[in-house]
């Protein structure tokens, strides 16, 4: 049982910077998903927390235990990769017990042939084949002992890789991309089942992901990752409604937040896209700065007034249960995407002109260097979290 | 890979293997080239080393040069595989870009064919070839060096892989293009599949530049030798006493090839190991 | 596949409209057919001049007891392969041969791989060593025999040089039946191993990171370790193709033979293809030589289709 403490990590290769200034503490027993477009840093900053990988620096702690230049098989970690990366010449049984084996086994005691006849390699060999049957077992996989890995599906192959990563009993689990190998329907199937898995054994996951979907449905907190910068780490729902950062409101969430140019004026009013709407922001007069909305924070309005968006239909996507309504506002480069109820929006057309409305409090405020900026009275959650903490 | 990082200890321990092996490796060359220099009296004397006291490089390569009719094998050779390329590619490429573009009855058993010949090792056919070479009278002539050579299953095989990987529809744009079946063969096909022309190629030259089996039955007449041969004959009529002019001889004939594979080492590791399935 | 590309072909033919009739589609196949074949067809019939028949001649040689030059022959069925296979000279010949590739193959494989290895471990001087050890693959064996013989001179070759300045015992290498096979096996060897260790080298290139990453982690991060339970077993397919690459080479050796001993002495250095060659061409033995040159193509059509059959593992092996 572990939590992992990660300070300051700094990794560049030559002279590009795939880390910068990365702090991260992760409960024992929590699930934890580093989220990120690819070429983030996401998987190298896992590769430094299994060892594969050096830091050029920073410090990692599992435990208790600083484990900073300690080998990958001493740390108390398991790994499930994105390949899978199970020896094709094994058979699953082999492949499972390679890291059991790799420790109780001697080196004379591993020697082919000879090995299995030194005294106490019996005992052992038998424990260890135990272990990965009730291992294999528990995962549905032991009528696959037998079988390499070029002989099972995908699906199977995952399990085993996984199977091979619990054998071990590790006190922190560490999976780079595991589905992303898996067909959409498999994907949907494994997320409910390691999910499971990671309540059965109650020890620590660190998951690392593109997809936002397995991010938002897995963990108990995302930490979202941007050019080699951890820039929030929230529960998910968080991540989703309170965004610290433009890039993070940006990246999570489908379709995507709209984000508009808005200038500050007086009395509270900011002008954006031919149509003015009410800010409680500490903001100076005169100040750009971006508003985002989520698609579905709109609702239809009769008439143009405060807070509410006029523009032309350009385009309308029926998603069954859902319309997608692309409206095109005055001095917006990208049309305006809101998220309708189908049975509140019958008739729309493209060409009709339409209002939109937005509660004030679904207005998303970003400075123009993209951090957020929160209304008069609201703290950031996290704010409140280290608030709650510190009393 | 961190992984993979050599600590310096084993890092100098790799170097000095490689080192030792490769000297290893290079000692029949180191030798060849240090006694093409020597004069006579330093080769009979029992001595180490590499240089020679007395330098007697030009003497020996002089002799090599015009005692026997070295420059002609080296020209022989020369003609006979730029001849037996050409000839290769001239029959291999239209062949092969029927078996991987065109579909035509007899397709499949063409292929059959090609692989079952790809399976014949060439000093099996000899003898009938020998026969056929007698029959048509074209033994001891630069014919005969050449035509058991002129189609390569070898040949037809790879280039059959690489027209396979490319898009059809580059044929079909040539074809509305007006281009004929043989111009996207010549000007289309064969310049996309350069690449795998140039390693047959290599390999080609080097094992017809290096054969000895073939020659040695096909002609007598020193005039039509290719360089193998010739040394060999070279070396047979000095008795192997006169060794520096005789290692002039070799190291001249060994040389073209290396000073290619060292300008062009990836290519020739390429084209030779292309032919592992030959 | 052909069929796909064939439609395909067709839809984009200007000249065709949905109307087409079938004679014109007709002319379009036999034009197509047409062309296929002028363009495979002397490809076909080299193939079949310079390849098929003689095939079928050599067998057909081998079941008379025609001799070269003679104006008559005369059937004789397997009498040629009952005297091939009761002469002691081609029995030597044919020992001498798989004693040959018994230590070529092995020593070509232990160290090519090994190099390969030790050149791989590292980054630095990667193309420089693999240029050195390959040399001798591509340079011209007749030309290189000749220098190895210099080298084993039994007075002024280096290598009994130094075996004397170190107070060895020197021998005359080529001259003596106990030393001269494993000598040129040594040559065979020398030749080779570059060869091999590009392949292993290659070999080596597409063992993915990923694996030695997941043996780090299960705790396999030993050298031997990792050589144990990723490198070797994954290099496993690739071993087999170079074993019987190189066994072919081997069985095909020729030149150092021809070059340094004539097959002497005695019958100590008599290889197959040797054999072939003086039979057929230099004792105009012809029934006798063809039937060595069949058992010759046996052996190595043996080995190529072992050869096929390993490649097809290896495709199922991922």
């Amino acid at each position: 049982m572990a939590g992992i403490t990660i300070e300051k990590i700094e990794k560049t290769f030559g002279a590009t910077t795939v880390l910068r200034d990365v702090s991260l503490d992760i409960a024992d027993g929590e699930f934890l998903t580093l989220l990120g477009p690819s070429g983030c840093g996401k998987s190298t900053l896992l590769r430094i927390l299994a060892g594969l990988e050096v830091q050029t620096g920073g410090s990692v702690a599992i435990g208790d235990r600083v484990v900073d230049g300690v080998r990958p098989k001493l740390r108390d970690v398991a790994m499930v990769f994105q390949s899978y990366a199970l020896y094709p010449h094994m058979t699953v049984q082999e492949n499972m017990s390679v890291p059991l084996r790799m420790r109780r086994l001697s080196n004379w005691q591993r020697l082919p042939l000879i090995g299995r006849f030194l005294p106490g390699s019996k005992a052992v060999a038998a424990e260890i084949e135990n272990e990965v049957m009730r291992t294999a077992k528990a995962l549905g996989i032991g009528h696959l002992l037998g079988r390499k890995p070029g002989q099972l599906s995908g699906g199977q192959r995952q399990r085993v890789a996984v199977g091979r990563a619990m054998v071990r009993q590790a006190a922190v689990f560490l999976m780079d991309e595991p589905l992303s190998n898996l067909d959409a329907k498999l994907r949907v199937q494994m997320r409910a089942e390691i999910k499971e898995l990671h309540k059965r054994l109650g020890v620590t996951f660190v998951y690392v992901t593109h997809d936002q979907s397995e991010a938002m449905t897995m963990s108990d907190r995302v930490a979202v990752m941007l050019d080699g910068e951890l820039l929030q780490v929230a529960p998910p729902q968080e991540i989703y409604a309170d965004p610290d950062d433009r890039r993070v409101a940006e990246f999570i969430g489908s379709p995507k937040i709209n984000i508009l140019d808005a200038k500050m004026h007086e009395n509270g009013l900011a002008s954006m896209a031919g149509t003015a709407f009410a800010v409680r922001a500490p903001i100076a007069r005169g100040s750009s700065l971006s508003i985002g909305i989520r698609p579905e924070a709109f609702h239809l309005v009769d008439s143009h007034g405060v807070n509410i968006l006029t523009g032309a239909v350009r385009l309308v996507e029926h998603m069954g249960s859902d319309l997608f309504v692309h409206l095109d506002v005055p001095g917006g480069d990208h049309p305006v995407v809101a998220r309708l109820l189908a049975e509140r929006a019958p008739q729309i057309s493209s060409g009709q002109t339409l209002h939109l409305g937005v509660k004030p409090e679904r207005l998303l405020l970003f400075a123009a260097d993209g951090k957020r900026i929160r209304p008069h009275g609201q703290l950031g959650a996290t704010v409140v979290r280290m608030k709650e903490r510190l009393q | 890979m961190s992984t993979q990082h050599v600590a310096p200890p084993s890092a100098i321990l790799r170097h000095a293997v490689l080192l030792i092996t490769g000297a290893l490796i290079l000692i029949p060359f180191v030798w060849m080239v240090s006694l093409s220099i020597k004069p006579p009296g330093e080769i009979f004397r029992a001595s180490f080393s590499f240089w020679p006291a007395q330098f007697y490089g030009v003497e020996n390569y002089n002799k090599a040069l015009t005692s026997s009719p070295l420059p002609r094998y080296m020209l022989n050779g020369l003609f006979v595989c730029a001849t037996i390329l050409s000839l290769q590619v001239a029959v291999c490429a239209p062949a092969a870009y029927a078996l991987a573009k065109l579909n035509f009855p007899g397709r499949n058993l063409l292929f059959a064919l090609v692989l079952i010949a790809l399976l014949l090792p060439h000093e099996v056919l000899a003898l009938p070839l020998f026969i056929l070479g007698y029959k048509v009278g074209i033994l001891n002539t630069y014919a005969a060096l050449i035509f058991p050579y002129v189609v390569s299953p070898f040949g037809i095989f790879l280039f059959r892989q690489f027209f396979k990987t490319i898009p059809d529809d580059v044929v079909h744009a040539a074809k509305l293009d007006g281009f004929s079946e043989l111009a996207i063969v010549w000007r289309i096909m064969v310049p996309m599949a350069l690449p795998a022309i140039i390693a047959f190629g290599i390999f080609s030259v080097v094992s017809h530049w290096n054969s000895l089996f073939w020659p040695l039955i096909a002609v007598r007449d020193q005039d039509l030798m290719p360089p193998p041969l010739g040394i060999m004959a070279f070396k047979n009529e000095e008795a192997g006493n006169d060794y520096g002019p005789l290692m002039a001889a070799t190291t001249v004939v060994v040389l073209p090839l290396i000073i290619a594979f060292l300008l062009a080492q990836r290519w020739f590791v390429e084209g030779l190991t292309s032919g592992a399935t030959k | 596949m052909s069929m796909t590309a064939h439609t395909a072909g067709k839809q984009v033919r200007p000249s065709q409209t949905p109307r087409t009739s079938s004679g014109a589609l007709r002319r379009h196949r036999s034009a197509e057919i047409f062309a296929a074949w002028s363009l495979a067809g002397p490809a076909l019939l080299l193939l079949v001049v310079l390849f098929f028949l003689p095939v079928f001649g050599v067998f057909a040689i081998a079941l008379t007891d025609w001799e070269f030059g003679a104006s008559s022959l005369s059937f004789v069925g397997l009498a040629n392969f009952r005297e091939v296979f009761a002469d002691e000279g081609f029995r030597i010949s044919l020992i001498n041969t798989i004693l040959y590739v018994v230590i070529v193959v092995p020593g070509t494989i232990a160290l090519g791989l090994a190099i390969a290895l030790l050149i791989e471990s590292g980054k630095s001087f990667r193309a420089f060593y693999r240029a050195i050890h390959f040399l001798p693959f591509m340079a011209t064996l007749t030309a290189m025999a000749i220098a190895w013989e210099a080298l084993l001179h039994p007075t002024i070759g280096l290598i009994n040089q130094t075996l004397a300045g170190l107070g060895l015992p020197t021998a005359n290498w080529l001259r003596d039946e106990n030393t001269v096979l494993p000598v040129l096996a040594g040559i065979g060897i020398w030749q080779n191993l570059g060869y091999a260790m590009v392949l292993f080298l290659a070999g080596l290139k597409s063992i993915p990171q990923d694996l030695y990453d997941a043996a780090d982690i299960d705790g396999a991060d030993a050298w031997l370790d990792r050589l144990r339970t990723v490198t070797l077993p994954m290099l496993g397919p690739v071993t087999m193709f170079i074993f019987i690459v190189v066994a072919l080479k081997a069985f095909e050796t020729f030149d150092t033979v021809q070059v340094l001993t004539q097959g002497g002495p005695g019958h100590a250095s008599e290889m197959l293809l040797y054999t072939l060659y003086r039979e057929s061409f230099e004792y105009l033995r012809t029934g006798y030589g063809a039937s060595v040159a069949v058992v010759f193509l046996f052996i190595v059509v043996a080995l190529t289709l072992i050869q096929a059959r390993v490649m097809d593992k290896r495709v199922h092996y991922q």
